[in-house]
């Protein structure tokens, strides 16, 4: 190797530029970087992690007892079965080609008037339980309109409904939901969550049986 | 355990700082040492493929066409690709062409690190697009802010020369933001961020609905886009997005990854400047402004939107609306401040959607620009800051300022006063304009004080470089194309020539002796005043317009 103190000396010795070479050198230094930062670094990242941690790179995809994939497990699904937990509201109804909100602000009717439509409907829904103990994740929109989680508290409010629904006995449901229960990330960061599309696949395993 | 989370972030912060200033030292002082064993060989084989035969000092004049004419050569095959996108390679979902002026403000966001995007990644990009041209712009715009603040500093500390252009840009990628982008992006992949070629996914759901998933090259952009202080998403939902951001432990990591290197630059230049505590006096500044807007931005967002309190509900989560499960507010509130400190604008929660008082903190800090702020430049704005703080205790006491040794006179600070007055003239000008205008008025989609700040935001985040959106915003059309591409133009080059040119000024000037009357800058009490200065100048330019907008809904809203 050559030492590297003279790279520098070794350059100055040359003679002095002329304009029309110092533009040349500014248009070839900058395909070089676009080669080397647009193209090999994105392709050679995209092999290392193919080769690496094909699962992961390809969307974690979840499969069926068939084998058939049915989803990501870090992408949420639109449940409508009353007798499925269900997930946050999402605008966009978990089309994830896309991605996104109506980006209501705090003050905006339409939000207020959504969320209080949703409220009253869950209310018919679920009539057991009490409307102080209906956790606001679930009124409301995930920035994403894909997220994959509830909060715990989220979760065992659906209980009533889906037990009556499913006779699925209610102790057994909160047994499954604890199960599904994340915790925060290295016993610190973010929040407690349960994975819904996870939750409801456990679910309707213990009914198939 | 919301505070213990964001403390814990900030310890870690605090921890790399010092390692990662003195790497940076290493690297732009062009001293000999360890790290050109690794990359010397790399940059020497780029410096002859580019033809570069001379790597002298160059004058600030110099130095500033450099930059300038590689940006535009970059931001030209940028506009060429994005139009041309349809009949390229790498096109698996079938995109067509950008129209001319979605591409005119893509090139001009991307280069200008700002990153404001009108598009949608997953509708509106090839995989080609995504990589030469975003991933592509992402280092090169950081590495360009990057150089330019190098080469302030040079110029104010005293050394020689401000540098050479080509050579801080080739080592800002050889150095820092390839190596770190690579370790980054597999270090997304392995907490499952994809990073594939394949098209769009078709799935049949639990329920036997077909739902498509969008996938792609992400981890690769993931990084760059956070080292870079970019914050251009892959998807539209950006890092809201469980692709993007799945876990809280990524989102630790991106919230790092944006933040490292802005806040290890003062101590960078202390080290420039042969007094650490220099460099620890400009950071202090910016932590101190930092964790008081980042309690503001947590606490509101954690108590809440009393319109929907009223509805009966358990809403002791807080402010739930635009957020994610997995972060809750702690992770996103400390998202939103550093995203918006450090200029990268991607966003894990939508800004559009906080609590009115929560608002304010993003305004805040892109209206300030100088708490860390992008690649670069936000250690420029807090010296350029610094430098007029000098410049007032020199009024007041009746002596010539001076800074690091170096008189500051009528030149210096005619430059600074363009740099500090451009700022919120290109916020305030168009967010007027565009209410006198159906166009700009047409584009709210929420009504009342809400609607002003949602304009107001898209400037001050155009004009600060970025690029998060109140994103209800309906701005993909020719009007805020076009508007928000000039003030994105404006917003980064007019201070950056300046202050370019102050270097090259300061650098001419002949060092005077430090005396026991000299006012000096390395101290508790210059922190403060610096404080105070960045608090004022902000308050008297922003504060009528905070005023009509998030206080006037906060004040409405029950």
């Amino acid at each position: 190797m050559i030492p590297l103190k003279n790279i520098h000396e070794e350059i100055m010795e040359q003679k002095p530029v002329s304009k029309g070479s110092y533009l040349l050198s500014v248009v070839r230094l900058s395909a070089v970087l676009i080669i080397l930062c647009g193209i090999i670094y994105p392709l050679a990242s995209t092999a290392l992690a193919q080769v690496l941690m094909p699962s992961q790179a390809n969307g974690s995809l979840l499969k069926n007892k068939e084998g058939k994939v049915i989803g990501s497990e870090l992408i949420g699904q639109n449940f409508s079965n009353p007798a499925l937990f269900h997930g946050r509201v999402s605008s966009i109804e978990y089309k994830a080609e896309a991605s996104g909100s109506n980006n209501y602000g705090p003050s905006n009717p339409d939000m207020l008037k959504r969320t209080s439509d949703f409220i009253a409907q869950w209310k018919i829904d679920n009539p057991e339980v009490p409307i102080h103990e209906l956790p606001i994740d679930l009124v409301t929109n995930s920035g994403s309109g894909l997220d994959p989680h509830i909060s715990p508290a989220a979760a065992l409010v659906q209980i009533p409904r889906i037990s009556g629904l499913t006779g699925v006995p209610s102790e057994t449901l909160k047994e499954l939901v604890k199960e599904h229960t994340e915790g925060r990330d290295l016993g610190l960061f973010g929040e407690k969550r349960v994975n819904i599309l996870k939750l409801n696949m456990a679910l309707m395993e213990r009914s198939s049986k | 355990m919301g505070i213990v989370q964001i403390i814990a972030v900030i310890a870690i912060l605090l921890l790399l700082v010092k390692p990662l200033g003195t790497y940076l030292y290493y690297t732009f002082s062009n001293e000999p040492n360890r790290s050109d064993r690794i990359f010397g060989g790399i940059e020497r084989g780029i410096y002859k493929l580019g033809g570069l035969k001379k790597l002298e000092g160059m004058s600030w004049k110099k130095y500033t066409i450099s930059f300038l004419s590689t940006n535009i050569v970059l931001v030209a095959f940028g506009y060429l690709i994005l139009r041309l996108q349809g009949g390229l390679p790498l096109n698996p979902n079938s995109m067509g062409g950008m129209d001319q002026s979605l591409s005119f403000n893509t090139v001009i966001s991307f280069i200008t690190n700002t990153n404001l995007q009108h598009y949608s990644g997953e509708t509106g990009l090839s995989y080609f697009s995504q990589m030469a041209v975003i991933t592509m712009l992402m280092f090169t715009s950081a590495a360009s802010g990057l150089s330019v603040a190098v080469a302030f500093v040079r110029g104010v500390t005293g050394k020689k020369t401000l540098g050479n252009f080509f050579q801080d840009f080739v080592k800002s990628h050889t150095r820092i933001f390839l190596p770190l982008a690579l370790l980054v992006a597999l270090t997304l992949v392995a907490l499952k961020v994809p990073q594939t070629l394949q098209p769009t996914l078709e799935v049949s759901t639990l329920e036997g609905q077909s739902q498509q998933i969008a996938v792609g090259p992400v981890a690769s952009l993931e990084s760059i886009k956070h080292l870079g202080t970019n914050g251009g998403g892959f998807t539209g939902a950006n890092s809201s997005h469980p692709f993007e951001n799945p876990s809280p432990l990524t989102n630790v990591i991106e919230i790092l990854s944006m933040w490292m290197l802005p806040a290890s630059l003062p101590y960078m230049y202390g080290l420039f400047a042969k007094n650490k505590r220099q460099g620890w006096g400009i950071f202090s500044a910016m932590m101190i402004l930092f964790v008081l807007l980042l309690s503001l931005n947590f606490y509101a967002e954690s108590k809440g939107n009393p319109a929907i309190h009223a509805m009966g509900i358990d809403a002791s989560q807080g402010s739930m609306e635009g957020k994610e499960v997995r972060f809750g507010i702690a992770q996103s509130s400390l998202f939103t401040a550093v995203t918006t400190a450090a200029t990268t604008g991607s966003v894990n929660n939508m800004h559009d959607t906080q609590t009115p008082l929560g608002q304010i903190t993003p305004l805040a800090l892109m209206m300030l620009n100088n708490v860390f702020g992008g690649k670069g430049v936000g250690l420029i704005n807090m010296l350029m800051y610094a430098i007029l703080a000098v410049f007032l205790c020199g009024l007041m006491v009746g002596r010539t300022p001076e800074f690091l040794g170096r008189k500051i006179e009528a030149r210096e600070m005619k430059l600074i006063a363009i740099a500090i007055l451009i700022h919120p003239l290109i916020i305030l000008a168009p967010t007027a304009a565009s209410f006198l205008t159906d166009l700009g008025q047409g584009s709210i989609s929420n009504p009342g004080y809400h609607g002003l700040t949602q304009v107001l935001y898209e400037y001050a985040s155009s004009a600060a470089n970025n690029g998060s959106g109140f994103e209800g915003l309906a701005d993909n059309n020719t009007f805020w194309n076009m508007t928000t591409g000039l003030v994105m133009l404006l917003g980064r080059y007019i201070s950056m020539i300046a202050m370019l040119a102050v270097a090259g000024s300061l650098l001419r000037k002949q060092p005077v002796p430090e005396t026991a009357g000299t006012f000096r800058t390395d101290n508790g009490l210059f922190t403060g005043i610096l404080i105070g200065t960045v608090l004022i100048i902000g308050a008297l330019t922003f504060l009528p317009v905070i005023v009509l907008g998030p206080i006037a809904e906060h004040l409405t809203l029950r």
